[in-house]
């Protein structure tokens, strides 16, 4: 295929789509599936069989859009109307009214304006607008001509340049700038050399590239391309956990149709550059998504991190400079191309360029998947974007990072999301989750939750995390069972500068963040455990003490 | 050419080494004392213990010097008061982490493990001990595979792979819950890759793999195994 093609297909599928009146697009994506998304869109098809609307009305399979607490949901266009927990037998009545008499039934939609508008809707701007199943749907919103303009007018130095000149920055956690990452693997002389797309999202309560993959498959792959011409690569990998059967689904099929329209393999787009792509499945360990634990497990060896240096940069895979990115990092690298690095750069903060997609879950009134631009505070997305905590709860604190972030108190909501901001406060970016605990919730108990978790997932390979992260616990366990003592406090807070410090990779170095928050911003909490014996939430069961009477 | 030797500094004093180098090489070859437990030169540098920790000027983070190539004008601090405490804190944490029992352990003063633990002074742990028993394998009629005195540190496994080449040990597991296996976690009797080596015995920190009916002090001499010492001159 040649650049051109892309542009023919284009024009063809734009003017496809605009021969259609309407467009309902009916999300089928994990979060929608388990409520029948699957029975909503044969129905939706049934109905516009039914009532001779298949020449005005195209009903279409997409992914998610991210309000996952009213699914399923049915998004109409145009005008954007998003019904909310649509069942089967609404759906004629939808129809009906909506494509027949043209009155939306208000009733139906989702009306919550700050859910949207404080968002910025960049990686997912296709998500649940798309078939992520037709590689066509993604050429007609103008995807893969940012491959062919790279390819076609820029050299792999121009296209490194202006992904540094984005200023975007490693959206795995660690925030390493993806532009400095590349150069490193362009100047490795080693061949061959490899990309790695990093989807091994193993957070609790984390969903944010899994939507991505199972929305937008192709922005992922064109990511990747794009990639491996500026370094030189030739192989690259897609790591995904197998707990993620829709996504693999999704992206095998991507993959394939890439493939057949010549936009992987040999001579892509008529150029020299020959750029494969494998699916590789996770065996359930969440240390796989570490950097270079990663690679073990391509290699199918144990999941287990190497030191550093040498960088994957240097030697990666089977010892070839490898470039691993996570794919929110690879998603944005298309619309870097497309629309320049200056552009995405004015985009967030000026150190935090771009956005974030965000698993927003918890004792929120609006969980779901969103994405916002760096620098929001954590308030508007708590109190704006989640609806606050729900009706005669109090917001406690918020979690952000996944197992291994920090909970910060309320008087850090004014906290603008950047990656130096949370690192300072004691928190980490991460894979993006944030959870918000309200006062049902105990916070030894949370940070006990998030250690017992890095705990089963430790790899064991290093001391301070295989047999710190276990005391840890112990020490957290005998608190919440009243057998703490204050003295126990010190021992947990040196434990987990130890562990913090010394492991070897990011799991151990970021386990110990949910113990250190806490025991910053709510001491008082450990101390009401151990001291007068009570828990505040009541959620801990304390033995009571034997008074001896004489 | 001028580049083939690097100038670094490690605890103000400056020293010089090849570019090749680790920082855990260069201390050595002057004189400069940098603890170590899984390292075994010769093998793989494995990078698990953490005892061989750093400070590089200009580095937020704590480097393995068994494994961070030396590079011009480093400045490396090997024992700051914050490393000495946390080294105390890892071997507090092996001590703890299953049952090191010195008085009735084979390798009673033939101890890597005991040996750090008199040097840095941890005559007691501050977290409390394990004492969950696990048990012997005693099936193979020259060795015993201990994993009550396990310390995880892999030389055995890398021993196997890399100089005898059968890579009859590995790890099965993860976490607190890792241990050494022979095959496919079979008795050491069954297995058919072993062959008898007893490299495995003989590069043991500690009293996990020994010799059955011997005392190490009688099978292990302190020096660097004379293998591995072959095997590097080669």
């Amino acid at each position: 295929m040649k650049p051109e093609e892309i542009q023919k297909i284009a024009e063809t599928e734009h003017d496809l789509r605009m021969a259609y009146k309407y467009r309902i697009n009916v999300c089928c994506s994990s979060g929608c599936l388990p409520f029948g998304a699957q029975k909503l869109l044969k129905a939706f098809e049934d109905a516009v069989k039914e009532l001779g609307l298949e020449k005005v009305c195209k009903v279409a399979r997409t992914g998610c859009v991210g309000t996952c607490s009213v699914a399923p949901v049915v998004l109409i266009d145009p005008g954007n109307h998003l019904y909310q927990n649509v069942k089967p037998e609404d759906v004629k009545k939808i129809v009906q009214e909506h494509i027949i008499n043209g009155r939306v039934l208000e009733e139906c939609v989702y009306k919550n304006e700050a859910y949207f508008s404080k968002q910025y809707r960049l990686i997912l701007r296709n998500a649940g607008k798309i078939d992520p199943l037709r590689i066509e749907d993604y050429i007609a919103v103008g995807g893969y001509s940012a491959l062919a303009k790279a390819l076609t007018h820029m050299t792999p130095e121009q296209v490194i340049y202006e992904i540094s000149l984005s200023g975007l920055r490693g959206r795995g956690g660690a925030g390493f700038p993806t532009g400095q990452k590349w150069n490193f693997v362009a100047k490795s002389t080693a061949k061959p050399k490899y990309v790695v797309a990093n989807l091994d999202e193993g957070d609790p309560g984390v969903f944010a590239n899994r939507t991505l993959a199972e929305a937008d498959p192709h922005a992922i792959v064109e990511g990747m391309v794009i990639a491996a011409y500026a370094v030189g690569a030739e192989k690259g990998f897609i790591y995904i956990r197998s707990e993620y059967p829709l996504a693999i689904q999704t992206l095998k099929k991507a993959i394939e149709q890439a493939k057949s329209y010549g936009l992987l393999g040999n001579n892509i787009l008529g150029s020299t550059l020959n750029f494969d792509i494998e699916l590789r499945l996770g065996a359930g360990a969440f240390v796989a998504g570490e950097e270079t634990a990663i690679l073990s497990s391509i290699e199918g060896l144990r999941a287990t991190p190497r030191p550093r240096p040498p960088y994957p940069a240097v030697s990666g895979l089977w010892g070839k400079p490898t470039l691993v990115n996570n794919v929110e990092t690879l998603a944005n690298v298309p619309l870097i191309i497309l629309n320049g690095g200056a552009w995405f750069s004015k985009i967030g903060t000026p150190k935090c360029t771009g956005t974030k997609c965000f698993s927003l879950t918890g004792k929120v009134k609006n969980p779901g998947l969103i994405e916002v631009p760096m620098g929001i505070t954590l308030k508007e997305i708590v109190y704006e974007i989640g609806g606050g905590v729900p009706e005669g709860r109090k917001f406690k604190a918020v979690l952000v990072g996944g197992p291994s972030g920090g909970c910060l108190p309320e008087n850090m909501l004014s906290l603008p999301i950047d990656y130096e901001s949370l690192t300072q406060a004691g928190a980490i970016m991460g894979s993006g989750g944030i959870v918000v605990i309200d006062d049902e919730s105990c916070i030894v108990d949370t940070a006990r939750f998030f250690i017992d978790f890095c705990m089963d997932e430790s790899c064991g390979k290093c001391v301070p995390c295989r047999a710190g992260i276990p005391k840890v616990k112990e020490i957290l366990d005998k608190i919440m069972t009243g057998e703490g003592k204050v003295e126990d406090l010190n021992v947990l807070e040196d434990l987990s500068y130890l562990i913090r410090d010394a492991s070897l990779c990011g799991l151990g170095q970021t386990a110990p963040n949910p113990v250190l928050t806490t025991l910053k911003y709510f001491k008082q909490e450990y101390l009401t455990h151990i001291v007068e014996r009570k828990c505040p939430a009541g959620k801990c069961v304390l033995k009571k003490v034997e008074v001896i009477k004489e | 050419m001028s580049e083939r030797i690097v100038k670094l500094i490690i605890d103000g004093k400056e020293v010089f080494a090849k570019p090749t180098d680790t920082i855990l090489k260069a201390a050595t070859d002057n004189g400069i004392y940098i603890p170590t437990l899984c390292y075994l030169e010769g093998l793989t540098p494995h990078g698990g213990c953490r005892l061989c920790v750093v400070e590089v000027k200009g580095n937020p983070k704590l480097m393995t010097s068994c494994t961070t190539p030396v590079s011009n004008n480093m400045e490396i601090t090997t024992n700051s008061p914050k490393l000495v405490k946390y080294r105390k804190q890892i071997i507090e944490l092996l001590l703890s982490e299953r049952i090191h029992t010195c008085s009735v352990c084979v390798a009673n003063g033939n101890c890597e493990l005991q040996e750090l633990a008199s040097k840095f002074g941890v005559d007691h742990t501050s977290v409390s001990r394990n004492w969950e028993r696990f048990e012997l394998d005693m099936s193979h009629e020259r060795f015993v595979l201990d994993h009550n005195r396990c310390i995880l540190c892999t030389r055995c496994i890398r021993v196997c792979d890399e100089i005898e080449g059968v890579h009859t040990l590995d790890i099965k597991k993860r976490g607190k819950d890792s241990m050494i296996i022979v095959d496919l976690d079979e008795p050491w009797a069954a297995s058919y890759s072993c062959t008898e080596c007893g490299k495995c015995s003989a590069v043991c920190p500690v009293g996990a793999i020994y010799i059955k009916g011997k005392h190490l002090s009688e099978t292990k001499k302190k020096e660097l195994p004379e293998f591995i010492v072959r095997r590097r001159s080669r």
